[in-house]
């Protein structure tokens, strides 16, 4: 509960789940209820949209506005009339429909009674229990909330929670009922057929591009989930190793997107065009330990358009080595007699800059495979390719914090940093601490080596959001197909859900290993070759599409996964609930060093013990971390000190000013700030008086005040759309008994000016007293070690003193 | 047949050249020290003799160019992976002429030649270490970015990772390979600094065998047959310390080579020559 009084610069926004009608039409969804865009890639444009009457009109804004809104610390329900506008881009921006996500989002308004609230929650939970066709539940919860006013909120925070529990409870059984639905998209052993209901649904039918360069055409219903079409190619292929591949789809932006194979085909798609592509998502490191010669096969078959394409360079004497292999994979023997042989092989594609010179050594090379089965081609051609470089890296275009032109690459063992054709920098899994990313930015937390104190966070600048969200989740799904011996598991529904949901929903590489082992069938028979791809007609018309080729560049898109929440818990108890499972552990032993210093290696394994700490955290719902923050606080005790600080470069400064619309007249400098001036500013709703500390000590700051501050997203007119300037937002949570921290980097731009804001939370857990003005103190005094450069601008100090059970 | 990155070592060939007269008083250097022309002349003789008689490798001799006093170091002006030579521009302009008669001869040894072209690039062959599975590149004074580059796209298999080198002269003033997986590196802190990049750039694990002095850490690895593991080293009288570590490598055929008359004029172990495996050639 929290001592503090609410005003009108609360706003509490709660964004819950309900088991929203997927099948019911996308308008009926919006009109009913709510979505709670739980995916935290969709955070940023996250919008709730709550038709429930009574609700407030607040129901209606697009988060976005809300946000500016609530970071002006007003009621909702003052600001901004909702629009139809708003309404309408806002479904346009969000990557799902809105229908997609199986939860509303409930705000509370803070006028609005609690106990009405709660009724109309368990309406909803009625109602969404009885629906038959729920969606696998999905547990996210976005919070975004002011302070509430003390009792009230708390009573309504935990009568939430209450209600969320059963809701939860009420969807997984539902969702067993259904059979399959939900949890058993997680099992490869499950039935395709079962994962659709049955239901007088139309059929579509999918075309899918096959690796080979043949169409598989099926019809499935028109609600199937990624996985129902994918389970379908598979089954056409005959594969069981099935988990390193993947369906990609291109969306309407012309990007190629994985097809989540949890979420509804259609709901991806979003178009009438039912065209994918099969293609490799995990390229195996060692692809010899594959069970079965035809996943080699298929392997072999996307390499040698990776190869062909120049997505994966080679020199040229690889390229004719790996030419060669498959000549012989699909020819077999060298013939000598074959009447021109150059014929048949300049009619295919062994290199982007294939040559005469290349064709003939590709011919040279084929002559001394003799004897050399297909199958022992493919492994002599994937034992070659594995070794490049570039091998299973996934290019994403950036731009570095000074803006120079990058290239990330996501692969198995890490993230690698390019700038041309150089390695300038890797970032191997275990050193990541967390993944994250905020519009377009991308951001990496590191964790600190031998000889540094902090953690530094690394952040790249990405075309667009969506760039940033696919990077992010590709991110996410190689850490987890590569590092995790288990996707993480599933979480129950939490009170305290922060940021996406989105997990990777697959096996592992170690769960498909073991599986693969126990593969007991016959070597299946298939045809071999790439003929039905390339014409080898006489005329000598090359052909071969390339245009497939980026198909699993770029284009690596998932939809949340609702199963695999992995919930950033900071509510006490649970701090050290959330780490990634093997991330430190399964690191691969230290160099052997002949020099025997042994203590570096102690030293790094002490520091695993680090990892336990909340890994890929997406991003927080786009209305700024406070919101979710503060709701959390509501319902555990906790102390919060948020240190704000401010980084000016080079900005006129009314732009600070604008940019923090505090209606609680928390005084943000109207005045220009002063770059590299050490300022601690108390803000005070009550007494609304300002006290501005030159720190060079740390400053004492008395705590009663409890002031929700919002990060306001500056309006800017350069109509590019985007609402709000938030450019950054970025959580980084980490535990240490009972105390968290987070640190939230907002990023205002504003003609070429550019202003960081760097806010700490720190919440503070425990049974007794807390000396919260030490904490603050040394809050102030870390932020400063941190970022010498900045000044703090502000100072809250949010008390709560009521224990609450957790659930 | 050797199929991509195998046979680490394994080399058939090596090009050197002679000492120039205008070595002693021209050759670049970074401390003003006099050196004994006629000790540089058989120290350079020794080491030609090792490779050619103790391990066999034929051995290209250029004639020494009087117009290039630094032309002994032939490292400097080519990088030869696998059947591929890439032609450097030297970042010593006094130098750059080094390339041409080097050029011709890896032409002769029938290998495919990448030359770097580009005003702005400059690399020296002793800022370039491969590991048998990727390349470091160090920025120095002597390379450059664009040259790192040109290097990576002459080498398209291999990954390319930038290392600064922020004292000595090249990378190799202060490492080099001392087996398949091993980095012999210096104590110095630039030199342990350097490691660290390099580590942490890379997706394989390396072994290190940190000597005393960072220049005892340039050595010559080769993996020949019948002879296996191979290592060209320094002088128990140049480097006591850090020749007592070496010895301590039992797997590997030891061999001291002194060094001391060259190395006054930055010349280490590796810069003498340009070491080719034929038959690795696919």
């Amino acid at each position: 509960m929290t001592t503090e009084v609410g005003s009108e610069t609360e706003v509490k926004e709660k964004a819950e789940e309900s088991a929203a009608q997927p099948d019911q039409s996308e308008k009926a969804a919006e009109e009913n209820a709510e979505v709670a865009n739980a995916e935290g890639e969709e955070k940023d444009k996250e919008k709730e949209k709550d038709g429930k009457e009574g609700k407030g009109i607040a129901r209606y804004l697009p988060t976005w506005l809300k946000k500016q809104k609530s970071q002006s610390q007003t009621s909702p329900t003052k600001e901004v009339p909702p629009t139809e506008e708003a309404v309408n881009k806002v479904t346009q921006e969000e990557e799902g429909p809105a229908p997609e996500v199986n939860g509303h989002a409930e705000e509370v308004d803070e006028k609005e009674a609690v106990k009405s609230e709660q009724v109309k929650e368990k309406e909803a939970e009625s109602h969404s229990n009885a629906s038959a066709d729920t969606e696998p539940a999905k547990e996210e919860k976005v919070e975004e909330s002011a302070e509430k006013s003390t009792e009230e909120a708390k009573v309504t925070t935990e009568g939430e929670g209450e209600e969320e529990q059963k809701e939860q409870r009420g969807k997984e059984e539902e969702e067993e009922g259904v059979g399959g639905g939900g949890e058993g998209q997680t099992s490869i052993f499950q039935s395709p057929l079962r994962l659709v209901r049955k239901t007088k649904m139309k059929l579509v039918v999918c075309h899918v591009n096959l690796l080979d360069g043949t169409d598989f055409t099926c019809e499935v219903e028109k609600r199937a989930k990624g996985q129902y079409l994918f389970f379908k190619v598979c089954e056409h292929l005959n594969l069981l190793e099935k988990d390193y591949f993947g369906l990609t789809y291109t969306d309407t932006h012309e990007q190629k997107c994985w097809l989540d194979p949890t979420k509804e085909i259609k709901r991806q798609i979003r178009s009438n065009n039912w065209q994918f592509a099969f293609n490799v998502k995990f390229y195996p490191p060692d692809p010899s330990l594959l069970t079965e010669d035809i996943t080699r096969y298929l392997l072999c078959l996307q390499l040698r358009e990776d190869v062909a394409s120049g997505r994966l360079p080679c020199s040229f004497v690889t390229h004719a080595l790996l030419g060669s292999y498959t000549l012989q994979a699909e020819f077999g023997d060298y013939e000598p007699d074959q009447p021109r042989p150059l014929d048949y092989i300049s009619q295919r594609t062994f290199a982007p800059n294939q040559n005469k010179e290349m064709e003939e050594k590709i011919l040279e090379l084929h002559k001394s495979h003799r004897g050399m089965t297909p199958a022992q081609a493919d492994a002599q051609f994937l034992e070659n390719a594995k070794k490049l470089s570039m091998y299973g890296v996934d290019l994403h275009h950036a731009k570095d914090s000074e803006g120079v032109d990058i290239m990330l690459g996501v692969c198995a063992n890490g993230l690698l940093v390019y700038k041309d054709r150089l390695r300038i920098n890797r970032f191997a899994w275990p050193k990541i601490l967390k993944i994250s990313y905020k519009r377009n930015n991308f951001y990496i937390k590191i964790r600190p080596g031998e000889t540094e104190q902090f953690e530094s966070t690394v952040g790249f600048k990405l075309q667009n959001h969506r760039s940033a969200k696919r990077l992010w989740k590709v991110c996410v799904e190689n850490h987890s197909f590569f590092r995790l011996n288990a996707p993480e598991p599933p979480t129950k529904a939490r009170f305290l859900t922060l940021g996406s949901k989105f997990r990777y929903s697959g096996r592992t590489q170690a769960q498909t290993r073991v599986a693969s082992s126990l593969i007991d069938r016959p070597a299946p028979n298939f045809e071999r070759t790439s003929s039905k791809r390339i014409s080898r007609s006489l005329d000598g018309a090359p052909v071969i599409s390339i245009t497939e080729a980026g198909t699993a560049e770029n284009g690596r898109e998932f939809h949340s996964d609702s199963k695999k929440v992995k919930e950033v818990d900071l509510s006490p108890g649970d701090a050290e609930a959330t780490p990634t499972q093997s991330l430190g552990a399964s690191e691969p032993a230290p160099a052997q060093d002949h020099d025997k210093t042994q203590e570096e290696v102690l030293k790094h394994q002490a520091s695993i013990s680090q990892l336990k700490r909340s890994f890929m955290e997406a991003p927080p719902p786009s209305p700024p971390q406070p919101n979710q923050w503060e709701k959390r606080l509501t319902s555990s005790p906790a102390t919060t000190i948020r240190v704000q600080q401010h980084q000016v470069v080079s900005e006129p400064q009314t732009e600070a000013a604008a940019d923090d619309n505090t209606i609680s007249d928390t005084k943000e400098p109207t005045k220009p700030p002063v770059v590299k001036t050490e300022m601690v500013t108390i803000s005070d709703t009550f007494a609304a008086q300002k006290t501005e500390i030159a720190t060079k000590e740390v400053p004492i700051v008395h705590t009663e005040t409890k002031t929700i501050t919002y990060e306001a997203a500056q309006l800017d007119g350069n109509g590019d759309g985007e609402p709000g300037v938030l450019m950054t937002a970025q959580t980084i949570t980490s535990e240490s008994l009972c105390t968290t921290t987070t640190t939230h980097i907002t990023k205002t731009l504003k003609g070429g000016l550019s202003e960081t804001r760097i806010e700490k939370r720190i919440v503070i857990t425990g049974d007794c007293d807390i000396d919260h003005d030490e904490a603050l103190a040394q809050a102030i005094k870390e932020a400063k070690e941190q970022h010498p450069d900045m000044s703090v601008t502000r100072v809250v100090v949010h008390k709560e003193t009521e224990l609450e059970e957790e659930d | 047949m050797a199929g991509l990155m195998a046979g680490f070592g394994h080399y058939t060939h090596a090009v050197v050249r002679g000492i120039p007269a205008s070595l002693a008083k021209e050759a670049l250097r970074s401390n003003p020290v006099e050196v004994d022309l006629a000790a540089a002349h058989r120290e350079h003789e020794s080491y030609v003799e090792v490779l050619k008689t103790k391990l066999g490798l034929e051995v290209v001799e250029l004639p020494a160019d009087e117009s290039l006093p630094d032309c002994v170091f032939v490292e400097d002006a080519a990088v030869v992976c696998g059947d591929t030579a890439l032609i450097t521009r030297p970042g010593a302009e006094s130098r750059r002429r080094e390339a041409e008669v080097m050029k011709g001869a890896l032409k002769d040894l029938n290998l495919n030649i990448v030359e770097m072209t580009d005003e702005n690039a400059t690399l020296d062959g002793g800022d370039v270490l491969f590991t048998g599975r990727e390349f470091f590149v160090g920025l120095s004074k002597r390379t450059n970015q664009r040259g790192a580059e040109i290097l990576a796209d002459a080498f398209k298999d291999y990954a390319v990772s930038t290392v600064p080198v922020l004292e000595g002269l090249h990378l190799k003033s202060f490492c080099s390979m001392g087996g398949p997986g091993l980095i012999v590196i210096g104590s110095s802190e630039p030199a342990q600094k350097a490691l660290k990049i390099m580590q942490q750039m890379s997706d394989h694990r390396y072994d290190k065998l940190t000597v005393p002095d960072d220049l005892a850490a340039n050595c010559i690895y080769m993996n020949l047959p019948n002879k296996g593991h191979v290592l060209l080293h320094c002088t128990v009288e140049e480097y006591p310390e850090s020749a007592k570590v070496f010895e301590k490598l039992k797997d590997h055929m030891l061999i001291p080579v002194s060094n001391m008359e060259k190395v006054k004029v930055d010349g280490a172990l590796t810069c003498c020559s340009v070491l080719i495996n034929k038959k690795a050639n696919i």
